[in-house]
């Protein structure tokens, strides 16, 4: 695959029939999955008390990584915008459900029954606006939000993803952040280009627990107090930056032209579309407005 | 689809502040076993709305489900009734038929057992 699938069609349109079962009968894709799945359910870090969890599979496809789920004892529910690759699913007898949507659209399930959620290979595709009706920024917020309200407390939610750049990667972090989410980005294999795979872990709910560390060359990690680790691996740990600040009192100086023109450029990095500076910005105005 | 999909699915239609529970029209029905796990069943009983599962349980043809939520100590010693709640959850499986959003009345069809819940342009 030379080019990015993302940059050639829209999911439902990508994941037809043929490229369905391509996907599915090619054994280096299955093999790759199924690694993935391995991976990301290591880090939902279930608790091993024996008893089966409900989880979400976001971007199930064809079932490959539900497969997995189910081999670990669990039961699972998939979603995906490809009906072609749903029906894969259901010619394979996977035993999760299935759901035909768009997690752009918002999940729709009721607050806290999942316990856990992974998502292989798939949230990269919100960032793209397939539809001029589409703003990845709604999207992902809808997505993201969705996702926390469904998360039963303490549960977590863990993303394979390929960002294209970094600016992606930003994107899909800033918009969990924003939702609610804590976490951190684990990253395998950080220096080799073909083995290097990135896991967003978020956690949701006030319980503090550690992320792990990604693995390196000498398939090390994994364990959860091992931070000499870091200069291999990549750990990169975020946290909710919208803590509650105390009150502060309000400023009585007034709004300054300084204070605008700093506002502005704040708006303009966040991508608005703000009008240009001029010499009348901040210009005092007659007492009639 | 079974029913411990259908007890987490609300309607998400713009503009909807309650699309819970979806009302099921049942077109084909089919049973097929699951391995029975009693802390599975013991552990999803606090997720689900009961009203909503005996509702559902008797579109799809099972009715052997009591009205009220049983409490705590039938959940530990009842085993036959554990065996029920596993069936009505996890055995029934909607293959074809439709899920009805209680306030709009919008149909999500149900085709081989996947409910189709794609939004139009306008709903999102």
């Amino acid at each position: 695959m030379a080019n990015r699938p993302e940059l050639l069609a829209p999911p439902e349109i990508f994941y037809d029939e043929t490229e369905a079962r391509k996907y599915t009968s090619s054994s280096r894709i299955v093999d790759i999955q199924a690694k993935l799945s391995e991976r990301a359910l290591e880090l939902l870090a279930l608790p091993e008390d024996g008893v089966p969890r409900f989880l979400l599979d976001i971007g199930c496809g064809s079932g490959l990584s539900g497969e997995t789920i189910s081999e670990n004892g669990h039961h699972w529910l998939g979603l995906d915008i490809s009906a072609s690759m749903l029906n894969v699913a259901v010619e394979r007898e996977v035993e999760g459900d299935l759901l035909l949507g768009d997690m752009g659209q918002g999940l729709g399930l009721r607050p806290g029954v999942i316990d856990g959620a992974i998502s292989i290979s798939a949230v990269q595709w919100l960032c793209n606006a397939d539809k001029s009706s589409h703003e990845p920024r709604l999207r992902l917020k809808a997505f993201f939000g969705s996702l926390y309200r469904c998360l039963s407390r303490g549960a977590r939610a863990v993303f394979q993803v390929y960002p294209e750049n970094i600016k992606q990667r930003e994107l899909i972090l800033r918009q969990a952040l924003q939702a609610g989410f804590g976490g951190g980005l684990v990253v395998d294999y950080p220096h080799s280009t073909k083995k290097r795979k990135e896991f967003l872990v978020l956690t949701c709910g006030s319980v503090q627990t550690s992320i792990q560390t990604g693995k390196n060359e000498h398939d090390e990690g994994c364990s959860e107090d091992d931070s000499s680790e870091d200069e291999e691996s990549g750990m990169v740990s975020m946290s909710d930056r919208n803590r509650p600040k105390k009150r502060q009192k309000p400023n009585k100086e007034g709004k300054s032209r300084e204070w605008m023109l700093r506002k502005k450029e704040q708006s303009r990095r966040k991508g608005n579309d703000v009008p240009a500076d001029s010499k009348y910005t901040g210009r005092k105005r007659k007492s009639r407005f | 689809m079974r029913l411990i999909t259908h007890n987490m699915l609300s309607c998400n239609i713009k503009g909807v502040t309650n699309g819970f529970p979806l009302r099921i029209e049942a077109g084909n029905v089919i049973e097929k076993e699951v391995d029975f796990n009693p802390d599975f069943i013991r552990h999803m009983f606090a997720k689900l709305e009961w009203k909503a599962l005996v509702e559902g349980a008797r579109s799809m043809g099972y009715a052997e489900l009591p009205e009220d939520s049983p409490d705590a100590a039938v959940l530990e010693s009842d085993e036959s009734f554990l065996k029920k709640l596993h069936h009505a959850l996890l055995e029934l499986h909607l293959e074809e038929g439709a899920l009805v959003c209680p306030k709009t009345g919008r149909k999500f069809p149900v085709n081989k057992g996947i409910p189709n819940m794609l939004l139009h342009e306008d709903e999102v």
